[in-house]
């Protein structure tokens, strides 16, 4: 149910409001943008049609190298 | 999109919470997050490690009352386009489910978003299509989203959405379960942020971590949580940063603000639940089912409505038994012939416990 999908922004309509989302694979889909502040590019994870946030790009690509920083300072 | 497998470092993190040598009981609420644990075996890996992790009452499919579920039928019965999630259409009520109704005749629609209800509504202004609103805060936002446009009159929304804090805090005022740390639904929380779990953390000593739904994402929870319970903190800490800030959706939650206040609701499993649930506010009542139908609904109103015979629902929700403690499990209930709503939702920890270990 609370289930969303990340997917990089493609294409914005003119109305600001709904945007063409690529999950990937050649699935495209359009999306309501009208809960987030985003641009062409960015990634959104969407639910229920949705967009419900913007993804930060830098943070998921450092996700991995973060939990090895914590899990290093920590089993010391 | 973003790798985040790394075999080696799962490795790690289970030896190091192994290596603490705690024994522990976690609960989170979300029917992704029990997915992520049995689909790759991560509740048995803990499991060994000393650590038990259920699921408590996250799933808006499951937690959806008797009565809620009758509304929606003799709105159905009554002649309206009925459109809602999918697996809420196979529900079963006291008297039938909407997949039941819908081989009898009645007009049930599935729908992946509240945008294709709506659709409904506009293409047939001659018929009255109610759009059944379950989710928590992830998927009120959406609901709130379109009722802010004015949508025409033939739609309207029967409001089932809940609010996950309150819950949470009412799992642990009932003290039926001893808890040691809460794993925060990551998807909820990009909506809420993580401020409003704080208060349970301050009056309760109860730590708590958001996460995401990968493996790792949810073992490295595991292990923020038992890092936090070794250093006798009890604080909310966010696992899921690449998609939760503190502040949460700003935007989300002034349209929340403005199409809904919260009320008392019951869940299927637990008393009333103070300030659980959403109810349009006065403003949108003319899209509130409840009150545009009152007369036909009148005849549930003082109408108690009970569990299905035999089934544990409830004490599942509550965490106080797993799945399979059931002795209707994969017997008499299973997905195909569910009795109650945790074998129905693929969120359900009775569906994913059946799919994934197949009894």
């Amino acid at each position: 149910m609370c289930l969303a999908i990340p997917g990089k922004i493609i294409e914005i309509d003119k109305n600001n409001k709904s945007a063409t989302v690529d999950y990937g694979s050649g699935t495209k889909r359009k999306v309501n943008v009208s809960l987030v502040e985003v641009k062409r590019g960015e990634y959104v994870l969407v639910h229920a049609g949705f967009a419900i946030q913007v993804l930060d790009e830098k943070e998921a690509l450092e996700t991995l190298a973060l939990f090895k920083e914590m899990l290093s300072t920590e089993g010391g | 999109m973003f790798s985040l497998r790394d075999k080696k470092l799962a490795d790690d993190i289970i030896s190091q919470i192994a290596n603490t040598k705690v024994h522990l009981r976690f609960m989170h609420v979300c029917g992704t997050h029990q997915d992520t644990l049995v689909r790759h075996g991560l509740d048995f890996l803990l499991q060994r490690c000393g650590v038990e992790i259920g699921q408590g009452p996250g799933c808006p499919v499951c937690v959806t009352t008797p009565k809620e579920i009758e509304e929606i039928l003799l709105l159905a019965k009554k002649g309206k386009t009925i459109a809602t999630f999918g697996d809420m259409t196979r529900v079963p009520g006291v008297t039938s489910s909407l997949q039941q109704m819908k081989t009898e005749g009645c007009d049930v629609r599935t729908v992946y978003s509240i945008e294709d209800a709506l659709m409904l509504a506009e293409k047939q202004k001659d018929r009255e299509v109610v759009f059944m609103a379950v989710g928590f805060e992830t998927t009120a936002p959406t609901t709130a989203s379109v009722l802010v446009r004015k949508p025409p009159l033939n739609f309207s929304v029967l409001c089932c959405h809940r609010l996950i804090p309150p819950a949470l805090l009412a799992i642990l005022q009932m003290g039926e379960i001893k808890i040691d740390g809460f794993i925060e639904p990551g998807h909820v929380s990009t909506i809420i942020g993580s401020k409003p779990y704080e208060f349970i953390s301050q009056e309760y000593h109860v730590p708590q971590v958001i996460a995401g739904f990968e493996p790792l994402d949810l073992l490295m929870a595991t292990w923020m949580l038992v890092r936090q319970i070794k250093q006798g903190n009890a604080v909310v800490e966010n696992e899921y940063v690449r998609a939760v800030k503190t502040q949460g959706n700003i935007k989300a939650q002034q349209l929340l603000q403005q199409v809904f206040e919260t009320v008392d609701v019951t869940w299927r499993g637990f008393p009333t639940i103070s300030k659980s649930g959403l109810r349009l506010r006065r403003k949108y009542e003319i899209y509130d089912a409840r009150m545009k139908y009152e007369d036909e609904l009148r005849k549930l109103a003082d109408e108690e409505f009970t569990e299905p015979a035999g089934c544990l629902c409830g004490e599942v929700l509550r965490g106080l038994i797993s799945s399979k403690q059931c002795p209707l499990f994969g017997g008499q209930c299973t997905p195909e012939n569910p009795i109650g709503p945790c074998m129905v939702s693929s969120e359900g920890s009775c569906q994913i416990e059946y799919r994934y270990s197949k009894k």
